[in-house]
């Protein structure tokens, strides 16, 4: 009502001042420029994923105060219980309850903490290396190049999911060596896209200036060429945010992930997929929220790289 | 991409003569690059054998009673683990260079006939994919890009965008749902007699899936790329139809963009199988891999890795072969 209200309100406006650049507006077309100003905000600026992102970080920084039951719970009466919201649904779980009966809501928030602690790790330890190679790399040039190159080439040739089922063969399941093979996997793109900055960076001037005072190749490199490709590290960390989200549920679904009894949203998934007949929501639901997670990683990534540096588009 | 042709002016006989050291030598430096790619696999499989400790703990790990001490003393020479470690590599490096794999620890079957009789399937699904996964994403890139800002490009890009977020896992999940258990169209669980149709349609969808979308998007932006070059200009501007330029003159040139994408495509589906196989209880190596993963069978996986990054790595050489016959404007580098 309120709306329709304004509508005549500002059409009066419209016919009074009759003759102007304005024209009368319908009631329809004000719908539709509300509409095109809303897309063109949700198409310039993140939102959607932004607050998919924010949800996540939220669950993680405050799991125990959000979660209803405890993850860990077993309670036999709710196995495969339905959500609440359904007719006949369980009346205890919201989002119903998984093959031991265990809350899929509390499991769900507890697995963004791991997922998100995990994915921040290992992108950190990725990242870290990734640079520092990199770096190396392109200020040196040379024999330590190429090596450092080839040995990136080499692994980018290997298939990875293999590789890392067999360090979990080695060294057994555990949050470290998850960790780990995740920063194996992320380490070759920063190695390529930071040398390709830092080859570039060299060259310039004032690294020329800095090395003929006499500044060591430790110093050049830390203090002029690593500012100049911070905008690449971000950009790299964004984006691989959200395939190692993917690699971690789909190593979680292997049952190579994630070790018991924490939940992860991809061995939620595969705990579902017996039950895909008669209770598929508890595959349905951690799948959707991987899905939601990654795409607005893509999404986040793809806007700071826009935004960081247009010349990256093409990678 | 440089430009498309190159003026034929006198100093084209000086390049070939050039152009043909450098031809071999870019086949021997691709060449060099696969050999010392397979050997990297070979010494990161063997160090993570050894890293794990003794890797005789591998053998008292299944039968619940431990090992004897002569069992393990005998093994210990078995394995040459009395040798330095470097001489240990060698060693094993030269038992798999006469072809001989060693024995699986759950089956004492010899690995590569485990590993042989699973090829089959894997590599039929992969075929199946691959041909699902160009014949949707190329000509839709195709369309995507002549159609640009359209509708139906703007839908296009969106089912990328899924293609990409889309875990393999989950579309397996989701595909099952609707088509055996909701609509029970498709059958799950079984590979069928010989080559039934039926049962390959949802594993090859799911594994085909992200190269689908992945050949969308690069065809996309190549198509693209070379419909804003001069010569398609030209030709358009001399009067050939659009449909003319955009299959003739467009396409060939935009075509070899994905091609490279196929090496990128095949060790996507070395990961890919392990899932989709999981997934619909297919009897194909990634199956094998998760199985020997829950077995701790170091043998069979080791062997696996290998034997796949031989596979990846040998492609990657024929696809660098083929792109040299197929773009004679490759630099050699």
């Amino acid at each position: 009502m309120a709306v329709e209200r304004e509508h005549s309100a500002s059409e009066d406006r419209i016919l009074v001042s009759a003759g102007d650049e304005h024209t009368a507006r319908s009631f329809g077309e004000q719908i539709y420029r509300i509409a095109a100003r809303t897309a063109y905000i949700l198409k310039r600026w993140p939102v959607i994923p932004g607050i998919i992102l924010f949800l996540l970080l939220f669950g993680a920084a405050f799991a125990p105060l959000l979660e209803p039951f405890d993850p860990l719970n077993v309670d036999l009466r709710e196995r495969n219980s339905p959500p609440s919201w359904f007719t006949d649904g369980s009346e205890k779980y919201f989002l119903g309850g998984d093959p031991v009966g265990r809350d899929i809501l509390s499991r769900i928030i507890e697995s963004t903490r791991i997922t998100v602690a995990v994915v921040f790790f290992s992108i950190t330890v990725g990242i870290v290396s990734g640079t520092a190679l990199g770096l190396i790399s392109g200020y040196f040039g040379g024999v330590i190049d190429e090596v450092i190159m080839r040995i990136v080439d080499i692994w980018a040739a290997l298939p990875y999911l293999l590789i890392i089922l067999t360090i979990v063969v080695v060294f057994g399941q555990s949050f470290t060596v998850l960790i780990g093979s995740l920063a194996l996997l992320s380490w070759p793109g920063a190695v390529r896209l930071v040398r390709a900055e830092a080859l570039r960076v060299r060259e310039a001037d004032y690294v020329m200036s800095a090395k003929v005072t006499g500044a060591s190749g430790l110093r050049i490199m830390w203090k002029h060429i690593m500012p100049q490709t911070f905008h690449i590290v971000i950009v790299t960390a964004t984006l691989g945010t959200g395939t190692l989200i993917l690699t971690e549920a789909t190593l979680s679904f292997l049952g190579a992930g994630v070790p018991a009894p924490h939940p992860s949203w991809g061995a939620m998934a595969a705990d579902g997929r017996e039950y895909l007949r008669d209770a598929w929501w508890i595959s349905v639901i951690p799948g959707t929220a991987i899905i939601l997670v990654v795409m607005a990683g893509n999404f986040m990534g793809d806007w700071l790289r826009d935004r960081l540096d247009p010349t990256l588009r093409q990678l | 991409m440089g430009p498309p042709h190159t003026p034929p002016d006198r100093s084209y006989i000086y390049f070939a003569i050039v152009q043909v050291g450098a031809l071999r030598r870019f086949v021997l430096r691709r060449l060099l690059f696969a050999v010392i790619a397979i050997l990297g696999a070979t010494i990161i499989v063997f160090s993570l054998s050894r890293m794990g400790g003794d890797p005789r703990y591998f053998f008292a790990g299944q039968s619940g009673y431990g090992i004897s001490e002569e069992r393990w003393d005998s093994l210990g020479v078995e394995m040459g683990l009395d040798k330095p470690v470097p001489v240990q590599y060698f060693l094993w490096l030269g038992d798999i260079l006469r072809g001989d794999f060693g024995n699986s620890i759950t089956t004492q079957a010899p690995v590569i006939d485990v590993i042989g009789q699973r090829v089959g399937a894997t590599g039929k699904l992969a075929l199946v994919a691959w041909v699902f996964g160009t014949a949707i994403g190329v000509p839709l890139g195709i369309l995507s890009a002549v159609k640009r800002g359209s509708s139906v490009d703007y839908v296009i890009r969106i089912f990328a965008l899924f293609g990409q977020g889309f875990p393999t896992f989950f579309l397996g999940i989701v595909l099952i749902l609707i088509f055996s258990v909701h609509f029970r169209i498709f059958p799950v669980g079984t590979i069928g007699e010989g080559f039934s149709f039926k049962h390959y349609v949802l594993p090859a969808i799911t594994l085909g899936w992200l190269p689908a979308a992945a050949y969308l998007r690069l065809t996309r932006s190549a198509m693209l790329e070379v419909l804003e070059t001069e010569y398609v200009k030209l030709a358009r501007a001399k009067g050939v139809t659009r449909t003319v330029v955009i299959w003739k003159h467009a396409l060939r040139n935009a075509l070899i963009v994905p091609l490279t994408l196929s090496a990128f495509v095949l060790v996507g589906f070395i990961n890919g199988a392990v899932v989709a196989e999981t997934i619909f209880s297919w009897p194909g190596l990634g199956r094998l891999a998760i199985a020997t993963i829950q077995d701790n069978d170091f043998p069979v996986i080791s062997v696996l890795v290998l034997f796949t990054s031989v596979l990846y790595v040998g492609v990657v050489f024929l696809l660098d072969m083929l792109y040299l016959v197929m773009d004679p404007r490759i630099r050699y580098t």
